[in-house]
């Protein structure tokens, strides 16, 4: 059973492999690997997070070396429950991806498999510089899965995308170098304990470690003024991989929370950023706000969408206090899914209306109109937090935790430039279409997969109360650093 | 020697940076690996600089020999990275027709 923590790595990197390995291009066999390897990681997943759940933080040491000196992973509630947010996300986008858009490229599922390894390793690992290389693992798959398709679009937009990523990959070395040239170590856990010794000279050098470190993650989540690659990236990637890329903001997320709460919640270095991230988490929202009322296609919106939740999501998180941290955690999840669902929307959308696609305009209707419509209305209702979904309940939590008027002025403010502008998208595609899109069926596995991801937002209504009591206790833990500390350099022997 | 290799880092840092900020996708590449070659040597001597001692054991003091595995894992990832980006560009080059970075044909872009 202690192997179990490093499956959701494992699982992944073995199918990959596989994939690699089948060289006859047998189309149903490389889907059948992919979907038996998301499938097996929703129990895994589940099983890790039950463990989490009671409270105990479990160390799994590769090549059983003691904790400061061997790599380690960590489960605790925080990376059980992403590494449970991956998988409930990846199965969906596998099943919609596996209908055709596969077939565009050789290695689709190759890649999407190290995908989800690289994804799953950086929640796990508890060492920076294996952090690094999980994020480099995660980014080259996504260089990959972002051209997939081909088209000068996606070239253009991946270009920038690639180069931008490699110059974060450039900072965060820096970072790393400074933080073993001052600390001495570069596990998580020790980090923490030593940076809280530090003064002078070295103090400050972990300052710009910890500053540098915050530009990097910021990065991958997209925070103002470096989200400017996402629309493009996000809106010309295919479909399936833009809903799984839905979490890929968050793990940015994840890595300021992780290191944020390990290193920085107390100590000479207490809060360090977290001015600057709370002025720019806000004015992340009000630009991606304006961006969703400025797109001219869906999947533009949607990813205006998806910034819009990373300025919600890092201005609770530097809020500070472990109720915002739990109301943020609960946001997240919600947010993940249901962007993820409304890519795959957008997709189901553009391919009833031809050479328009996705693009705002009015023009024939979409392949079964009424259903479709009813989707997008509940998606809608949910991304924007109207009650009764879960964006509702989620944003009353975010309200009720962080008491900043700023907040609530941005929050609700963006909230209705949002409603705005996805009440212009949906008459537009919907009521000003000509047809009624009877003739044409909609492919039932792609709908399934649509439905499943945006059926989370009234499942995260329904169990609302449960989901936030479970998400409010993994901030409790994660604003206990000593717990992790302990967990693995305490008993880890 | 901590300044020589200080300046060292600082030129390879500079030249990377300029070189990225320029419009056509070639001087991006050049400038990206001038970038990580300055990275990789401070990480190198981030275990701090020493002359005369042992690489990992040996008789007397040793060096820090950590610096020295992370700096290879850093150098085999910029190695795949720089190569992927310039197939990358070659397909823009081809898709595009042209070597622009943002794929539009000299509109506001120069040398």
């Amino acid at each position: 059973m202690e192997h179990l923590i490093i499956a959701p790595i494992l699982i992944p990197a073995f199918a990959g492999m596989l994939l690699l390995l089948e060289v006859r291009e047998r189309q149903p066999l490389r889907r059948l690997t992919g979907l038996v390897s998301a499938l097996a990681l929703i129990p895994v997943a589940v099983g890790l997070y039950l463990r989490a759940a009671g409270g105990d933080i479990l160390v799994y040491q590769l090549g059983d070396w003691a904790a400061p000196f061997g790599i380690v992973l960590v489960l605790d509630k925080l990376s059980a429950l992403m590494v449970l947010l991956t998988s409930l996300l990846a199965l969906p986008a596998l099943i919609y991806a596996s209908r055709a858009d596969d077939k565009r490229g050789a290695n689709f599922h190759a890649l999407f498999q190290l995908q989800l390894m690289g994804i799953n390793g950086a929640f796990l690992t508890g060492d920076l510089f294996n952090l690094f290389v999980f994020f480099e693992v995660l980014l080259i798959a996504s260089y990959g899965l972002a051209l997939h398709g081909r088209g000068p679009a996606r070239v253009k937009a991946g270009i920038h995308y690639v180069v931008l990523n490699l110059i974060g990959s450039a900072l965060f070395l820096v970072a790393l170098g400074l933080v073993y040239g001052t600390t001495g170590t570069l596990n998580m856990a020790d980090f923490a304990v030593k940076v809280r010794e530090l003064d002078g000279g070295a103090l400050e050098l972990a300052r710009i470690a910890g500053l540098l470190m915050w530009v990097v993650f910021g990065l991958k989540a997209a925070l103002f003024p470096l989200y400017f690659w996402l629309p493009a990236t996000y809106a010309n990637a295919t479909a399936g991989v833009a809903a799984l890329f839905a979490i890929m903001t968050k793990v940015g997320v994840y890595a300021i929370a992780r290191v944020q709460g390990l290193a920085f919640l107390d100590g000479p270095l207490a809060g360090l950023g977290r001015d600057a991230l709370w002025v720019l988490a806000l004015l992340t929202l009000l630009l991606a706000a304006i961006g969703v009322l400025g797109a001219r296609r869906l999947g533009e919106m949607v990813a205006y969408l998806v910034v819009m939740s990373v300025g919600t999501l890092m201005a609770g998180l530097s809020w500070g206090s472990p109720e915002a941290t739990g109301a943020m955690l609960y946001y997240l999840i919600h947010s993940t899914l249901v962007c993820g669902g409304l890519f795959l929307l957008a997709d189901l959308v553009a391919r009833g209306r031809g050479k328009l696609g996705d693009q705002l305009v009015a023009g024939p209707a979409p392949a079964g109109r009424s259903g479709l419509a009813a989707l997008f209305f509940l998606g809608a209702i949910a991304v924007i937090g109207l009650p009764p979904l879960s964006g509702f309940m989620g944003k009353v939590a975010l309200l009720q935790t962080v008491p900043s008027p700023l907040y609530w002025l941005f929050l609700l403010g963006g909230g209705l430039l949002a409603l705005v502008g996805m009440s212009r998208a949906g008459s537009t595609l919907f009521w000003r279409a000509t047809g009624d899109g009877r003739a044409r069926r909609l492919d039932r596995p792609r709908l399934a997969a649509t439905v499943l991801l945006l059926s989370a937002a009234p499942a995260l209504a329904i169990w609302g109360e449960p989901v936030l009591e479970a998400t409010v206790a993994t901030a409790a833990q994660w604003a206990q650093p000593g717990l992790y500390i302990e967990a693995v350099l305490g008993g880890g022997a | 020697m901590e300044a020589m290799v200080a300046i060292m880092i600082a030129v390879l840092v500079g030249t990377g940076v300029y070189l990225v900020l320029r419009a056509r996708t070639f001087p991006v590449i050049l400038g990206i690996t001038l970038l990580s070659y300055g990275v990789n040597l401070f990480v190198f001597i981030s275990g701090r600089l020493a002359l005369d001692q042992a690489p990992i054991v040996g008789r007397g003091p040793a060096t820090d020999p950590l610096p020295q595995a992370l700096v290879l894992t850093a150098i085999v990832i910029g190695f795949a990275m720089t190569a992927f980006l310039v197939v990358l560009a070659l397909r823009g080059q081809g898709e595009t027709g042209t070597d622009h970075v943002d794929g539009d044909a000299d509109e506001g872009g120069q040398r």
